[in-house]
């Protein structure tokens, strides 16, 4: 989904908030609500697609609002909620107040049957695809094209591990592009290298 | 959030609450927290992530079997991966070479070698702008780049997990791995701080300076 989630690229942001510290969590819940979702992922309640995908359908205005864990939290709330482990009145209730979630999802997708792999080297274009669910695609390369640089093992397809279809498992390609391909005349000399799932690829002309 | 929103409950009584629901279900177990807190303060740290470098700079069979497989030669020095990560890609940084690591969709890292990732790694500003502006926000976060520094920025929008092998600083040369391992930092390992001089000075010219 073009979802608040999809950073890479954005304008307006300031200068990062560079602190180095041994220190993780700066409050006790914070911990709690890492440890937590590692429990539910453990115990198979939900796999990682499906959290990260809880994570973007927040509503956009509580996902730019909310710091980092409270974005893990909302997740692992929702998706107990959807899976029927709690309801949102009983979490409300145990909480004595409001508990926002995230929006509902919409259906996912299969992966591409169709698609060779590609070689070290070969360019490759991003599909221009609009994707409604979960995708691994960050909307600054769509379209785009750039070089295989290497490949890696198969893993889960997230279109449809983060809906619950199953492990497509799928290869990924790490693709370079220029950052002038990506944002000409508007960004620093660089190479970007993204992991693309292969069905979100095709052979650049 | 919008006008339906307003009496948001505390966020701490909001975890405990889905807490006791899951645990209500046997989906979390007493003691969950503590196991959880003794990995991510005593297992998953940078000290990890740095012996993997100090071997690497100082054995070459070792940091030919890293290259290519990072996972395998990762667990000969006791370190493990998540069974999500099924893929760790090294990145060596060369005299001119600096690669970059970020996740501009959330905030993956390798976690359980380089150290939980740091709240500036996890907010929107590094994750918006790192992949457009990299030596831009590198100037800012203090490390000004000269021209002739290739810039490699790499996003981990998949399960490969990415870390980066600093450059060997060149006044190390016959340097135990203990003392290797104690110069290198989660900064340095996810790029947004280099370890030779300029970018870092030796100690012993820190020491004269302060």
């Amino acid at each position: 989904m073009d979802g608040i989630h999809d950073l890479g690229g954005k304008q307006g942001f300031g200068p990062v908030n560079f602190v180095v510290s041994k220190e993780i969590y700066h409050q006790p819940w914070q911990l709690k609500a890492n440890a937590l979702s590692a429990a539910l992922v453990a115990a198979g309640l939900f796999n990682m697609d499906e959290y990260r995908h809880a994570i973007e359908r927040m509503e956009p205005r509580h996902y730019l609002n909310a710091s980092y864990y409270e974005r893990v939290l909302t997740a692992c709330a929702s998706l107990c909620v959807e899976k029927g482990v709690t309801s949102a009145a009983e979490l409300e209730k145990l909480a004595g107040g409001g508990f926002p979630l995230a929006r509902p999802s919409v259906p996912g997708r299969h992966g591409r049957k169709d698609v060779a792999d590609f070689a070290v080297g070969e360019r490759v274009r991003v599909r221009n695809e609009f994707v409604p669910g979960h995708i691994r695609m960050p909307g600054y390369i769509r379209g785009k094209t750039g070089v295989v640089v290497q490949m890696s093992p198969p893993f889960p397809f997230p279109d449809a591990a983060g809906h619950a279809m199953g492990e497509e498992m799928e290869p990924t390609f790490d693709v370079r592009f220029d950052t002038a391909e990506l944002w000409p005349e508007s960004s620093d000399k660089a190479t970007v290298t993204v992991a693309v799932f292969r069905s979100y690829l095709e052979k650049a002309a | 959030m919008n006008s339906s929103s307003d009496n948001i409950a505390d966020i701490a009584r909001r975890v405990d609450a889905v807490e006791a629901a899951a645990m209500g279900q046997g989906l979390v177990r007493p003691g969950h927290l503590q196991q959880f807190t003794h990995k991510v303060e005593d297992e998953w740290t940078p000290a990890v992530g740095a012996a993997i470098v100090a071997h690497a700079w100082s054995n070459p069979a070792f940091k030919a079997r890293l290259m290519k497989n990072g996972i395998a030669a990762a667990a000969e020095l006791g370190a493990t991966m998540p069974p999500h990560h099924r893929h760790l890609v090294v990145l060596e940084n060369g005299e001119n070479l600096h690669n970059l690591i970020c996740c501009t969709l959330c905030s993956c890292t390798a976690y359980t070698v380089i150290g939980m990732p740091p709240d500036w790694y996890k907010d929107l500003e590094y994750r918006a702008r790192v992949v457009r502006e990299s030596r831009t926000v590198l100037r800012e976060m203090g490390m000004a780049l000269p021209e002739s520094m290739e810039i490699r920025v790499w996003d981990t929008t998949a399960d490969t997990r990415y870390m980066v092998l600093p450059y060997r600083p060149p006044h190390t040369a016959g340097w135990s791995e203990k003392q290797l391992a104690a110069l290198v930092s989660k900064e340095s390992m996810i790029g947004t701080a280099r370890l030779e001089p300029p970018y870092l000075q030796p100690a012993h010219e820190q020491a004269k300076g302060a």
